[in-house]
């Protein structure tokens, strides 16, 4: 009885969610101030009957009601509970419900914290986050139920994919989705404000955090599938450009450039028509994704769902709400250059010239994800861009970004100065070419180490001078605001980043051998002993477990246990085990046995030593934190006096100055 | 005018993956082509799942076309299959032989037993080392091997009632034109 509760308890969230949407609206265009009072309890309303059928899912799971198709299909007798749990989205119809529960999270929020908003936009702000629920709220209902039966009960379920039995990977999907659908937030403020025919630098200022947090969700959800990657799929890379990640990937790069085209509008007024723009684009790459990972359009080894119906139900909702938006853009986007005018040199042309590589750098990823299916369309044939196209071009986009980055900070809003300029060049260039040269020193001169370390010194110096500069013209307390520092860390990721990737990638010494145990083999300054391998029987799976121990000069440093897992289903998984330092890594795969029959015996084995790997995901969350950071600056705070004006009396010259029609 | 050039961008973009939806309604996006097809079947020796003491191989079948079909019963869409092959598996006009994967045999003689048994004969490979051969990556799935032992189709997933009818008959008919 209780699954089909959960069915009526998101039918009743569908209906919230029309009412949430249609009625503000309604309200908002009339000027009805009880119509427009609809949305918060609505909101509120939607999110409890949402809750109750994911926790009613949930339950099903503890409960190994094996009598809903969903349950039996992903968890069964022998699956440890946490992993249960996790189960209510290892698949598409859960994982679906957990992108509207996050949905309305977020919604819930945004009704909390923006009581202090103008009535008519907040109710639209709303409204529009209810449009966004209704589309999923009715994907799931008519195309993806969970709560479907399944007769007759099976004694015992199937398994949950174990690609998603590791730690790393139960928490990916949440994280990614706090992201994706974090970015609804700035997609409804820019409806709102295209809806209403304004966009108040007030507002965007109130908008930023929400981005930033966004951000920080979605860097954390790609770094923590990136560790996934390179712990389970047993060939120690940490990126592939696979279409699943490239999906999640574009969103980033576009929330990267808002966040930056934001912190212009917000500041200084310009780029009001841009910084809406890719308020959609962020949005709707996000969809973009979701429809790209569930519709079985691409195929890859993620997509778990491919069933036409979903795929036409969801290039329609895609269709009017990325349309529609566009549309709504095209017709009423600020015609007029608003904002302070600002000079070639100049803090706005630099976060423009990086705002533009990001988009282009997106649709680059685009392009290229879509590859095949436009050698399809045109009868090309199969077609695959992969590591070689990618490889190539995202660094050479970057290139001028992070060229830069250093500069960015001491660049005045307006017009900069070049002596500034001059001074900081002179400094992170001199820093960056003494630094190669020692790397050259210790690396063999290979080029690509050299140029990684240039790289990152380029920017982490760039970025230590600005922070020793705030700290010697500023007083105590004020040298760092949160904004100011979430900027100075995200940076610095960026320079780890770029350090762990290049550096990484030259320094890493990889092998596969053939070894009986007893053998031992000489990689770096370790030595590698394998000491044989024996069976090992897990809750849902049973394995062959080698044991290798490392030593360096003779002192032990880590006895490692890799794993080759056989799940419930037949799926074979390796288990990598990795030593994890921070300036490097030893990471051993195991490989086939030599001899099928004798597991005891000789094992092809992959040995990596990898220095400086554990950077890239360390400047990852570096960036993340940077996000975060940045959001909690009391300066993005609203203060009641300000927002409250009526937005037709808000013709303060500094927030819109003169405006002429062209 | 500019500032519809987005929303026509997104046009072409609606239009491939419209493209992309129809384009996999009339491919199987599941069908990785086999290496396997039109290559001989690898050799195996397997024991019966009601003898042990039995063993059949791939050269003891020579001669005549047979459907090894992978199944085991903690497989549920086995299950789902089930009934299918119950229905269809005597009107095929050739030998189905039950290939048990990975699979206990009690078990599987317990199952079969319950559901009932359309196969010809069942060989069980316990350790799942033969299928690894086949390129066998779940149950069910089912390969027509033909007289002279070589893999002419394959399917992926339980067969239905439709794929039977579309894909598998068709494939036995084309064998048997082309005997002597």
């Amino acid at each position: 009885m209780t699954p089909e509760l959960g069915q009526l308890a998101l039918i009743l969230a569908l209906l919230l969610a029309l009412t949430q949407s249609i009625l503000p609206l309604l309200g908002a265009w009339r000027g009805n101030h009880a119509l427009m009072a609809v949305a918060r309890p609505a909101a509120a309303g939607q999110a409890v009957f949402v809750a109750l059928a994911f926790g009613i899912l949930a339950w099903a799971f503890m409960r190994f009601d094996f009598s809903v198709q969903y349950v039996a299909d992903n968890s069964n007798l022998a699956l440890p509970w946490y992993y249960r749990f996790a189960a209510v989205w290892g698949a598409h119809e859960g994982s679906l419900l957990l992108w509207i529960l996050i949905l309305n999270l977020w919604t819930v929020a945004l009704a909390m914290f923006s009581q202090k908003l103008p009535e008519v936009f907040a109710a639209r702000v709303l409204a529009v986050m209810g449009l966004i629920a209704v589309g999923f709220l009715a994907f799931t209902i008519f195309t993806s139920n969970p709560f479907g039966r399944l007769l007759p009960m099976p004694g015992d379920g199937a398994d949950l994919n174990p690609v998603l039995q590791d730690p790393g990977m139960t928490m990916h999907p949440p994280m990614l989705y706090m992201g994706y659908v974090g970015f609804s937030v700035a997609f409804a403020f820019s409806i709102a404000a295209l809806l209403g025919g304004e966009l108040e630098q007030a507002w965007v200022r109130w908008a930023r955090p929400w981005t930033n947090i966004a951000w920080g969700f979605l860097t954390f959800g790609i770094v923590a599938g990136s560790w996934w990657a390179y712990a389970e799929l047993g060939w120690g890379g940490w990126w592939f450009w696979d279409p699943v990640e490239n999906a999640s990937f574009m969103p980033w790069l576009v929330g990267l450039a808002l966040i930056h085209a934001q912190a212009v509008t917000e500041k200084r007024g310009s780029l009001r028509a841009w910084t809406i723009l890719l308020s959609i684009f962020a949005f709707s790459l996000s969809l973009l994704g979701t429809f790209l990972v569930r519709s079985g359009v691409l195929t890859s080894v993620h997509a778990f769902a491919s069933d036409p119906r979903r795929g036409v139900f969801i290039l329609l909702f895609l269709t009017i709400v990325i349309g529609g938006s566009l549309l709504l853009y095209a017709l009423r986007a600020p015609k007029v250059a608003h904002g302070k005018p600002f000079k070639v040199l100049s803090r706005e042309t630099a976060l423009l010239i990086g705002n533009l590589m990001f988009v282009v750098a997106a649709a680059m990823v685009l392009l290229g994800t879509l590859f095949p299916l436009i050698g399809d369309a045109l009868s090309l044939g199969r077609i695959s861009v992969g590591q070689p196209y990618f490889g190539l071009l995202f660094p050479l986009l970057m290139a001028p970004a992070v060229f830069l980055m250093p500069f960015g900070p001491f660049l005045r809003w307006g017009q900069g100065e070049p002596a500034v300029v001059k001074g900081v060049l002179l400094r992170v260039a001199i820093a960056a070419v003494a630094c190669a040269l020692v790397a050259a020193f210790l690396a063999d001169a290979q080029p690509k180490a050299m140029l990684g370390t240039a790289a990152a010194v380029w920017v982490v110096v760039g970025v230590t001078l600005y922070a020793y500069k705030r700290w010697r013209e500023h007083p105590r307390g004020r040298r760092f605001p949160a904004e100011m520092a979430g900027m100075l860390l995200a940076h610095l990721g960026v320079g780890i980043f770029i350090a762990g990737v290049l550096l990484s990638e030259t320094l890493s010494v990889t092998t596969d051998v053939r070894m009986a145990p007893g053998e031992t083999q000489h990689i770096g300054s370790y030595d590698f002993r394998f000491d044989g391998a024996h069976s090992l029987v897990g809750p849902n799976w049973h394995a062959e477990q080698g044991v290798v121990t490392v030593t360096r000069n003779g002192n032990p440093v880590a006895v490692m246990h890799p794993q080759k897992r056989t799940y419930l289903r037949g799926q074979v998984q390796t288990e990598s085990a990795v030593k994890a330092g921070v300036m490097r890594d030893l990471y051993v795969a195991l490989g086939e046995p030599m001899d099928a029959a004798n597991v005891a015996g000789a094992w092809s084995l992959r040995l990596y030593y990898k220095p400086f790997i554990r950077w890239i995901w360390g400047g990852g969350l570096l960036m993340m934190l940077g996000g975060f950071t940045c959001a909690a600056d009391k300066r993005f705070r609203l203060k009641r006096s300000a927002a409250m004006q009526p937005t037709t009396h808000v013709r303060n010259d500094e927030l819109r100055p003169q405006e002429t029609v062209a | 005018m500019s500032r519809l050039l987005p929303f026509f961008g997104f046009l072409l973009l609606v239009a491939l993956f419209g493209f992309g939806i129809w384009w996999n309604t009339q491919h199987d996006p599941n069908e990785v082509p086999s290496p396997l097809i039109n290559r001989p079947a690898p050799a195996f020796a397997l024991p019966l799942l009601d003898d042990p003491t039995r063993t059949v191989s791939k050269a003891s079948l020579l001669g005549k076309p047979y459907i090894l079909n992978v199944f085991a019963s903690w497989c549920i869409a086995c299950g789902e299959e089930h009934p299918t092959l119950m229905a269809e598996g005597s009107q095929l006009g050739i030998p189905l032989i039950g290939y048990n994967y990975k699979d206990q045999p009690e078990d599987a003689r317990a199952w079969l037993a319950r559901h009932g048994n359309p196969y010809h004969m069942v060989i069980a490979d316990l350790p799942g080392r033969t299928a690894i051969d086949f390129g066998v990556y779940g149950a069910p799935e089912s390969f027509l091997v033909d007289a002279h032992g070589v893999i002419r189709y394959k399917h992926i997933g339980p067969f239905t009632p439709q794929i039977i009818a579309t894909e598998l008959k068709p494939a036995i008919a084309a064998l048997q034109k082309e005997a002597p």
